[in-house]
């Protein structure tokens, strides 16, 4: 039986799609706002100017931005593999682990660019061995990633507030907390990048670990697309029986995967941890692991798209804050319901335009096209 | 003539850049068998969807017993007397026959005054037109000769004067079909009309009053059955002269290259699939798979390819033995010789969502050849790919053109390439034809006689009787996991066919 619904040129899939769900999704959210009693426009603008109007406003929604580009890129590289890693959550929050292990024991010995990559080692290695677990129920055992990765979330936030309440927290005080790292557990910001185009940050927390994302997303294109394993990746993703039939070890493909995506998930602690607060504070993910599935979503799981989504998502945390401060009748649960209004037109909705957007490409291109050249009839059987 | 039962009106149908139906003219004559015969992708499915109101035109009108209606849906054709008979049957497994003759016409929120008038109007049909099937048997017991049976049933349950059968003999033995057919004469005798869309010419001749041949979207001719050729209509289908018998020569079977001995496999829910199957190919000859569909071919051919495990048995390839009953690496095969042409190409021979050239090396991506340390070496990949496309004619020729967007003969032959230009010295394939144009068959059938000649060993594998008859040297057929018998490429399709449907089997047991 035919397909009765043709592909949508890239274009129309990647650029014009996600921006009718963006639109739509500040409309619906919009109304929220004028059923609360405050106007929408100025909402609206209150949040841009909140994110970009300023060199702070900007620091602020890069650095919420690097958050989401590692999390995003943790779903992304699984999603290839055709699993849903919904562990990023907590994968990162045990990778700061790894950042603390760095932070405090040699924080106060070394310069800060060798601590750097050697906490980025470490988290991204916990991160990956977080992932593991799940990873090789999975492929051995058929345990679903989906499930197990859940509950290893609960059981990541259990063992980090008993590390901290317990181990971790400085002595003498009363907050689950580390102590403050040395110089050398603190990442340089990059006022002097913002500075560049001519803006001024004071106080927002953007630091390298934002150039490290950018990295990590090109590197996620290279495995994806330019590598070997990358192909295998993404055979197994589309078609575990053509995988199987092309002699790719399922096991071994599965366990791969979600340790490189664990591992991604792992490095989203750097950001925090050794780039803002400068300690493992409790909870210093906030979320970020569950909205990297809708940047994902969003950003159709290419690394390009998965920056641009952060970006976008970057900007509703910052904004939003704004308009949390500026106007009283909005709390900051109303922002949170503008986020998850986002996340469902432009991840979990995301199918709803596509079959009316294909039906009006269509007839534009009938219409275009007539006189038709012949064209081999493939909707047949 | 006689009076139109549907006429068909400059019918015409997109689906985006895809023009399934150009301006078609159709007329059925009541109480007539209509044959419908084109290549895969010719547009006869869209058009009986369009009939059956799964699609609604784009231009045209449709006349029933010559007053224009609009079908807007399935429950609008059945309205109108038309009942349609799936390739794949739309019965529920874990009903009785009964149940679902009278699923989705009830008749009441109680079941039980529907139940007393189903069964008596199911008795009433059994006699009326000699279609007897066990109204309380369920519907996975039976066999699926009777399945469709029970699929017709439905369609006159409901009122049927027009039946619309699409490939329903794809599933079942000759012997099975020729059931069948007996079955259409009788609903032609009695005043029925039958559109019988198929694209085996045996059956249009077989069975059929008119055809009508379709290419690319077009009727390109109607004819009356009694005054065309097989001939006629291949060359109308394909649009040039075709050769249907496959030419080759002696064959001239050297060493044993691949040899099975007392295969047994079970399937996930420890159902015997292969049962004690043993058998030799020798370099330089095809040895042919008959059987129909599900009687263990897939699985025997998928463990000998290192894809399934074995419960017991052995497998030798040039005299070494492959690890069957453990993990056996479809890689490592393909180092020593051995290709395989997957029977589910769309899921298993091709990633569908891939670009031409990066399928061009599924399975083997290790080769250094196309690597560049870990990294693919994409442009010697695409240059491979093209060289491929190139010899195998593959249309269009474009590497970076998504898989998914090459027509199933095209696919093929992607499949086909990839696997033979690595000169294998023993060759599994698995319907090397099924869902391919007849242009391309004519192909891929040289491609194979070719291998042949050049001393590789081919284990074939296909439910088309046809091909297993004109390209194989020996012919084993398999009945419920087992070889029940070994003939010569000259076995007549009456032997070849008792075998398959397990007759010799039944009369030993008795």
């Amino acid at each position: 039986m035919s397909q009765p619904f043709a592909k949508l040129p890239a274009w129309a899939d990647y650029g014009l799609l996600p921006l009718i769900n963006l639109i739509v999704a500040f409309f619906v959210a919009g109304l929220v706002v004028l059923l609360v009693g405050e106007s929408p426009i100025d909402a609206a603008v209150l949040m841009v100017k909140g994110a970009f109007g300023s060199g702070d406003g900007v620091g602020y929604t890069l650095y919420y931005a690097t958050n989401f580009i590692f999390t995003g890129l943790c779903v992304a590289v699984a999603f290839h593999c055709g699993l849903f890693n919904i562990g990023g959550e907590g994968q990162a929050y045990i990778g700061g682990l790894g950042v603390a292990v760095v932070g405090l024991g040699l924080g106060n010995v070394l310069p800060w660019w060798i601590t750097f990559p050697l906490a980025i080692i470490a988290s991204g290695l916990v991160g990956a061995l977080w992932a593991l677990i799940p990873a090789w129920l999975q492929a051995k055992r058929g345990s679903h990633v989906v499930i197990t990765t859940i509950m290893f979330n609960f059981i990541a936030a259990s063992i980090m507030v008993y590390l901290l309440v317990g181990y971790l927290k400085a002595s003498g005080t009363q907050a689950p907390e580390t102590r403050v790292f040395g110089d050398g557990g603190q990442l340089p910001g990059l006022g002097w990048l913002l500075g560049l185009i001519g803006l001024n940050m004071r106080s927002a927390p953007l630091n390298i670990s934002f150039l490290l994302a950018l990295v990590a997303a090109f590197l996620v294109w290279v495995l994806i697309w330019r590598t070997k394993l990358g192909y295998e990746i993404r055979t197994m993703g589309y078609s575990p029986k053509a995988a199987r039939y092309a002699g790719i070890s399922e096991v071994r493909i599965i366990v791969i995967t979600m340790m490189i995506s664990g591992a991604l998930a792992g490095m989203m602690a750097l950001n925090p941890i050794m780039g803002a607060q400068h300690r493992v504070q409790l909870d210093f993910v906030a979320g970020a692991g569950f909205v990297g599935i809708a940047v994902a979503l969003m950003g159709r799981s290419h690394p390009a798209g998965i920056v641009l989504a952060a970006i976008l998502f970057g900007m509703l945390y910052q904004g939003g804050a704004e308009i949390a401060f500026d106007m009283p009748n909005i709390s900051r649960d109303m922002i949170v319901i503008i986020q998850g209004l986002v996340i469902l037109f432009a991840g979990a909705l995301e199918h709803m335009f596509r079959p009316t957007l294909l039906r009006i490409l269509q007839r534009v291109a009938r219409v275009k096209s007539q006189p038709t050249p012949a064209v081999a009839a493939e909707g047949g059987q | 003539m006689a009076e139109p039962a549907i006429e068909l009106v400059g019918i015409d149908k997109r689906f985006g850049v895809v023009h399934a139906n150009r301006d078609i003219h159709l007329r059925v004559e009541k109480g007539t068998i209509h044959g419908i015969i084109g290549e895969n992708g010719a547009g006869k499915s869209t058009l009986m969807s369009i009939l059956y109101g799964f699609y609604q035109a784009d231009n045209g009108e449709i006349r029933i017993n010559a007053a224009p209606v609009r079908i807007s849906d399935p429950n609008a054709a059945i309205a109108l007397g038309i009942g349609m008979v799936h390739q794949h049957f739309m019965l529920v497994e874990n009903f009785t026959v009964l149940e679902n003759v009278m699923l989705g016409v009830e008749g009441a929120p109680l079941l039980k005054r529907g139940i007393a008038k189903a069964r008596a109007e199911l008795k009433r049909l059994e006699q009326e037109y000699q279609l007897d099937v066990d109204p309380d048997a369920l519907i996975e017991e039976l066999p699926v000769g009777l399945q469709q049976r029970v699929e017709i049933l439905k369609a006159l349950y409901r009122g049927a004067e027009i039946l619309v059968l699409d490939e329903p003999t794809g599933v079942l033995t000759p012997a099975e079909a020729d059931h069948l057919f007996r079955i259409l004469e009788q609903l032609k005798a009695q005043g029925k009309t039958i559109v019988l869309i198929t694209h085996k010419l045996r059956e249009i001749m077989a069975v059929t009053d008119n055809v009508s041949v379709m290419r690319q979207g077009s009727v390109v001719a109607t004819r009356k059955t009694a005054e065309t050729t097989v001939e006629e209509l291949a060359e109308l289908m394909v649009g040039r002269r075709v050769l249907l018998r496959v030419q080759k020569g002696e064959a001239k079977p050297g060493e044993i290259k691949l040899s099975v001995e007392n295969l047994t496999v079970r399937d996930s829910r420890g159902v015997v699939m292969v049962d004690n199957a043993s058998f030799t190919v020798r370099a330089g000859e095809i040895v042919g798979i008959a059987g129909v569909a599900g009687n263990g071919q897939s699985q025997l051919i998928e463990t000998v390819a290192g894809i399934r495990t074995a419960v017991s048995g052995r497998v030798l390839l040039d005299g070494q033995v492959i690890d069957i009953t453990g993990a056996a690496d479809p890689g490592e095969l393909r180092d020593r010789g051995l290709a395989h042409v997957p029977e589910d190409r769309h899921h298993m021979g091709l990633v569908l969502a891939f670009e031409e050239y990066e399928n061009s090396i599924l399975g083997y991506h290790d080769d250094p050849l196309y690597l560049n340390g870990p990294f693919l070496d994409i442009e010697a990949i695409k240059a491979d790919a093209r060289k491929k496309i190139e010899k195998y004619d593959i249309r269009p020729s474009d590497p970076r053109l998504k898989t998914a967007n090459f027509s199933g003969g095209n696919q093929q032959k992607i499949v086909l390439a990839r696997e033979i230009e690595r000169d294998p010295g023993v060759l599994i394939i698995g319907q090397p034809t099924r869902g391919v144009d007849v242009g391309a068959i004519e192909f891929i059938h040289k491609r194979i006689i070719e291998m042949r000649d050049a001393g590789k060993a081919v284990l074939l594998v296909s439910v088309e009787l046809d091909e297993i008859r004109s390209l194989s040297d020996r012919i084993l057929v398999m009945f419920a996991g087992r070889i029940v018998g070994e003939r010569d490429s000259d076995a007549s399709e009456g032997e070849l066919g008792l075998l398959m449907a397990g007759v010799e089997q039944l009369e030993a047991a008795e």
